[in-house]
């Protein structure tokens, strides 16, 4: 770092590999002062005119619009606002040439100009260093600034960095021959420029701020080192002249020594580079409150008679511009061989510039230059490339490269169409500027061979990503289906060897060995649901008759003679529950024949005796009772016990009753065994039935 | 109005493949003036014979090959390439060679070397070379039949005598090429890099050699010029120089030739001073000026990188050496070319050149070590 400051300061710079002095030309324009244009009748906006996306229309057709106006507004943080450069009405918003090398067609707002030129409300900001951060970032966003360079990158997202920065480099050095723009605005707005540059240190905070101008500009490098004089950070740097000094890349190796990786930005080395014009932009959006709506155009070239540098509006159409400067077409294409509709007009520079589809190509963001050259200055740009012949690997464009690529190997690879070669010698390091083509005494047209490889390297690489998608998507698929059927097949496989064992059980009902195992375990099987079932059942019937001896003992409490009447009330409703019953008919029919009985005896014997016998009879009728196959009976009666013994105070009875209980239980286990055996027979075929319920 | 479209960049330096070529054959002349005024008109009637075949073949070759493009075989005709090509191998050529000694070799240069390579920037052998090396292999004592300089023959060698020679064997006073090239001395004169690798063989020292008429001559007898050859030598180097500030050639490869060539010599000598001649003697004898700044700058079959040069450069100063002193041919430049034209893409392909922001790590740590060394020496 300060080793790099001490041989600034020392006007001791870098050198870049390569690089070429083609013939300068500037004095074409250079002594002029810039121009004020009147109004065109018509501005053509395109609404995209930096890299990025283009933002949301605002404005309709029909609609009046004022000087500064935004048209479009910022969705994305790529997407930056045009703005209206004058007052006027929106006469039609569709699709229209834009300055582009395959002249394509884009959307653009067509303003009918009004000639008031009225400006939008608008607040100036006396004293910039009193606002925050985002609030000139919003600024600067909301003024719609791109790079004025060349790229047009957004300008709001270069200043909005976090990491730390160590150069703030001002791009000066305005290396193509023929353009003046960046110079006559240094000359006569260095001040203003000068205020932009001290909002980009307000805004980075950067180390050092170094402008690169190369040394083709004495007048601007005089107005610069006056208007900087008190500022120590700022150091105008005089250059070599040599194309392509003002490439990002090339004049941060010049001012630093140091080379941005390949593949990253240079604010990832704590670098950030900015044009210019950018800087004056940011002043005039900052302090002022305009928008970018106008910049310096160069119009040049020996097809215009008053070549000059003028004010131009975004979206003034070319032939504006061609016309205040008094362009002559050769109209002789009857000498021309072959023969010429019209000569090329190029927006940019003679060597990165590109020839624009017709005279109602507006000016945009970045255009800088419009060149107009004649036919004896300029006969490479008439001949379309038609000259070429094979080349001799001279090596002449290696020798210039500034990336230090191998342009005549990456030829053969262009032609050749193999991109795998031309991304191992790097392809993508080519900065389009031009200098191979520009020596290579073959005339063969690389750059333009490098755009296509390039072109067809993107294309195939989005192809391989949309393939890779689908790949993956059809991958997913695959694995969902096979899963299904892998699933419905297993349900399939346990349905049919249900199916085998219901099969085979049959064929054991007709005495096979090994399904006679099988039932068995089925049996067991089919006993424990069975059980389980029972006892649900035998519940409700339990809850019934707990609900009937409640009501009984209620009746006992009044009165204790009631309790014979209850007692035969209950021996009747059991009776009743189990009168479908056939087997226990009889039973029942014993139980009536004894409960008479001890009603007799009840009617003759008094309290307590009547009431023991009671309990006796009826303790010996639910044994009874208890012959029947049900296994909740025990605690029915148990519960039974409970009610009358609570209210008989003798013990005998209750022993008594006890006795009857035990014997009752013995009973029921005894029937219980019997009525086991019987509902595993009985029930033998029930274990399929829950297996399939199972596999289901 | 509808603009004309082309592609960027749309100014050109306006230099030309033609006019590279051109410029590479003016350099050249004040060599063939030389080679005239030392040798006669041999060469010159030889390269006039080669110019009118390479143009009669290529013309032939390129109707073959092109459709329905007369325009653009005429320009493709006079880019030049052929016309050097030719050039270059009738300075080659013995003078009183036979005058279809020319013919075959151009041939074989443009159709079977250059065109059925495809053409111009495709040929992996450099034409001329290629043809030499065929002839001498083909046709040795044609190809040995070496004119001494006019100074040593004691029969007037003029316009018409060498014509006929060359045409008949026979100069119009009906002396044989053989009777020719018999020195005053009455021995047969063999160029003077052949004359030393014999004498040398036969176990005189270098000094001795020298001592020989053919050796002593008005720039300087001590320090064994071959008479003739050198001023010759000088006047290719002339032009080579002419080309290397006009950029045409680039400087790498003759440089580096030249001093691998000195290296070479310096250690021999060292090591043997009486087997071994001196430097300047190996760069103003035989082939070596023409063959540094004339043959291999030539880029199509040449290394493209710097580095890839300083190698070329080199190996062909060092295989040069190496036939000249242990090899069978008195002179080695023709091999030493071909095969430094074989080793070019292999050479090309590990020098390629770092790209701008393409392992800066690399360069940082030597930077850094660099550094630290220079810390430590200091400590």
């Amino acid at each position: 770092m300060e080793s790099i400051i001490e041989r600034i300061l020392q006007n001791k710079f870098w050198n870049f590999h390569g690089g070429i002095h083609p013939p300068e030309q500037k004095t074409l324009t250079s002594g002029k002062p810039i121009k004020q244009l009147p109004l065109p009748k018509q501005l053509i906006l395109p609404l995209q005119q930096h890299i990025g996306r283009q933002g949301d229309l605002l404005v309709k057709v029909g609609d009046k619009v004022l000087k500064g106006q935004a048209l479009t507004q910022s969705s994305n943080p790529m997407a930056v606002p045009v703005h209206a450069p004058t007052s006027g009405t929106i006469s039609a918003i569709r699709k229209s040439a834009i300055a582009h090398p395959s002249g394509l067609s884009e959307l653009c707002i067509f303003i009918d100009v009004d000639g008031d030129d009225t400006w939008k409300t608008r607040e100036i900001c006396e004293d910039f260093t009193k606002l925050n951060k985002q609030k000139i970032i919003q600024k600067i966003a909301d003024a719609g600034i791109a790079g004025m360079g060349g790229a047009g990158f957004p300008t709001h997202i270069k200043v909005n960095t976090k990491p730390e920065i160590n150069f703030l480099i001002i791009n000066a050095a305005e290396c193509e021959p023929y353009i003046t723009a960046d110079d006559l605005l240094m000359c006569e707005q260095s001040e203003a420029i000068i205020d932009g540059i001290k909002i980009l240190e307000q805004l980075l905070n950067p180390a050092f701020i170094l402008i690169g101008i190369e040394d083709n500009k004495p007048r601007a490098i005089k107005a610069l080192q006056h208007a900087t004089k008190n500022i120590e950070k700022i150091s105008v740097c005089v250059l070599p002249t040599k194309y392509p000094t003002g490439g990002e890349k090339q004049l941060i190796k010049i001012l630093t020594g140091k080379e941005v990786k390949s593949g990253t930005l240079p604010i990832h080395s704590g670098i950030v580079v900015q044009n210019v014009a950018t800087c004056f932009a940011i002043s005039d959006a900052v302090i002022n409150d305009i928008p970018l709506i106008r910049r310096v155009v160069t119009v040049t070239g020996q097809a215009v008679s008053k070549p000059q540098n003028v004010w131009a509006l975004l979206g003034t159409p070319v032939n504006h511009l061609l016309e205040h400067t008094g362009f002559v077409t050769e109209h002789d294409s009857s000498k021309a061989n072959p023969p010429v509709t019209s000569p090329p007009v190029i927006m940019g520079g003679p060597l990165m510039g590109f020839s624009i589809l017709n005279e109602f190509v507006p000016i945009v963001k970045t255009s800088n230059c419009i060149l107009a050259p004649s036919r004896a200055e300029m006969p490479s740009a008439f001949d379309n490339n038609s000259s070429e012949v094979e080349c001799i690997r001279c090596g002449q464009c290696a020798d210039v490269c500034p990336s230090q690529l191998l342009p005549q190997e990456l030829q053969w690879s262009a032609k050749a169409k193999d991109h795998q070669q031309l991304n191992k010698l790097n392809l993508f390091d080519c900065i389009d500027c031009g200098a191979c083509a520009y020596v290579c005494p073959s005339k063969i047209p690389l750059v333009q061979y490098y755009r296509i490889a390039k072109a067809e390297i993107r294309q195939q690489q989005q192809l391989d990503l949309k393939a890779e998608k689908a790949k993956s998507r059809f991958e997913a698929r695959k694995l969902r289906l096979e899963k299904d059927k892998n699933a419905r097949e297993e349900k399939h496989k346990k349905a049919a060897a249900a199916r085998k064992i219901a099969m085979s059980k049959r064929s054991a009902d007709g005495g096979s060995a090994s399904s006679a195992v099988a039932a068995a375990l089925a049996r067991v099987k089919a006993k424990k649901k069975a059980k389980s079932n029972d006892e649900l059942s035998v519940f409700s019937i339990e809850k019934a008759e707990s609900s009937s001896v409640l009501s009984v003992s209620s009746d006992e409490v009044t009165d204790e003679k009631s309790q014979v009447k209850a007692a035969i009330a209950r021996a009747k409703a059991k009776r009743l529950a189990k009168k479908d019953d056939v087997s226990t008919l009889k039973v029942a029919n014993k139980d009536s024949e004894e409960k008479e009985k001890t009603i007799k005896t009840v009617k003759t014997v008094d309290d307590k005796k009547a009431k023991i016998a009671a309990a006796v009879a009826k303790a010996k009728a639910k044994a009874k009772k208890e012959q029947q196959p049900e296994q909740s009976l025990p605690s029915s009666n148990e519960k039974e016990v409970k009610a009358t013994s609570t209210k008989t105070d003798d013990k005998k009875a209750r022993i008594a009753a006890a006795v009857a209980k035990a014997k009752a239980k013995a009973k029921a286990k005894k029937t219980q065994e019997k009525d086991q055996l019987a509902v595993m027979s009985n029930e033998a075929h029930a274990p399929f039935k829950s297996s399939n319920e199972e596999s289901e | 109005m509808a603009f004309w479209i082309a592609s960027s960049p749309h100014n050109h330096n306006q230099t030309a493949t033609s006019a590279l070529m051109r410029l590479v054959i003016y350099a050249v002349l004040p060599g063939v003036f030389a080679q005239w005024y030392f040798f006669g008109w041999g060469n010159i009637i030889h390269i006039a014979l080669a110019i009118t075949t390479a143009l009669t073949c290529e013309f032939i070759v390129l109707s073959l090959r092109s459709k329905n493009k007369t325009q653009n075989i005429s320009k493709q005709l006079f880019d030049g390439s052929a016309l050097l090509t030719a050039i270059l191998l009738g300075i080659c050529l013995p003078a009183l060679a036979p005058w279809w000694i020319s013919v075959i070799g151009v041939a074989f240069a443009i159709v079977v070397v250059k065109q059925l390579y495809g053409g111009l920037g495709n040929n992996p052998f450099n034409p001329a070379m290629a043809a030499y090396v065929m002839l001498l292999i083909s046709f040795p004592i044609q190809m040995t039949s070496w004119q001494p300089p006019l100074d040593l023959i004691n029969i007037d060698l003029g316009f018409t005598n060498t014509l006929t020679a060359i045409f008949t064997g026979f100069t119009s006073d009906g002396y044989s090429v053989e009777q020719l090239r018999t020195s005053i001395d009455g021995f047969t004169m063999a160029t003077p890099l052949d004359t030393l690798k014999t004498n040398l063989g036969l176990g005189f020292t270098v000094f001795e050699t020298i001592e020989n008429s053919m050796f002593s001559n008005n720039l300087s007898s001590g320090l064994g010029f071959a008479f003739g050859w050198e001023w010759m030598n000088i006047a290719f180097l002339g032009g080579g120089l002419f080309l290397m500030a006009k950029k045409a050639i680039a400087w790498q490869t003759p440089i580096s030739f030249l001093l691998s060539l000195l290296v070479c010599s310096i250690i021999a000598y060292s090591i043997s001073p009486d087997g071994s001649a001196s430097t300047l003697f190996h760069w103003l004898t035989g082939g070596c000026m023409l063959g540094a700044f004339f043959i291999l700058t030539d880029p199509v079959t040449g290394a493209t990188s710097v580095k890839g040069r300083l190698i070329i450069g080199a190996l062909a100063g060092l295989l040069v050496y190496l036939i000249r002193t242990v090899g069978g041919y008195p002179d080695g430049v023709a091999f030493a070319v071909l095969l430094c034209n074989m080793t070019a893409p292999l050479i090309d392909q590990y020098t390629r050149p770092r790209t701008y922001g393409h392992n800066i790590d690399s360069v940082k740590s030597t930077i850094t070590q660099e550094k630290a060394n220079e810390k430590g020496e200091v400590k």
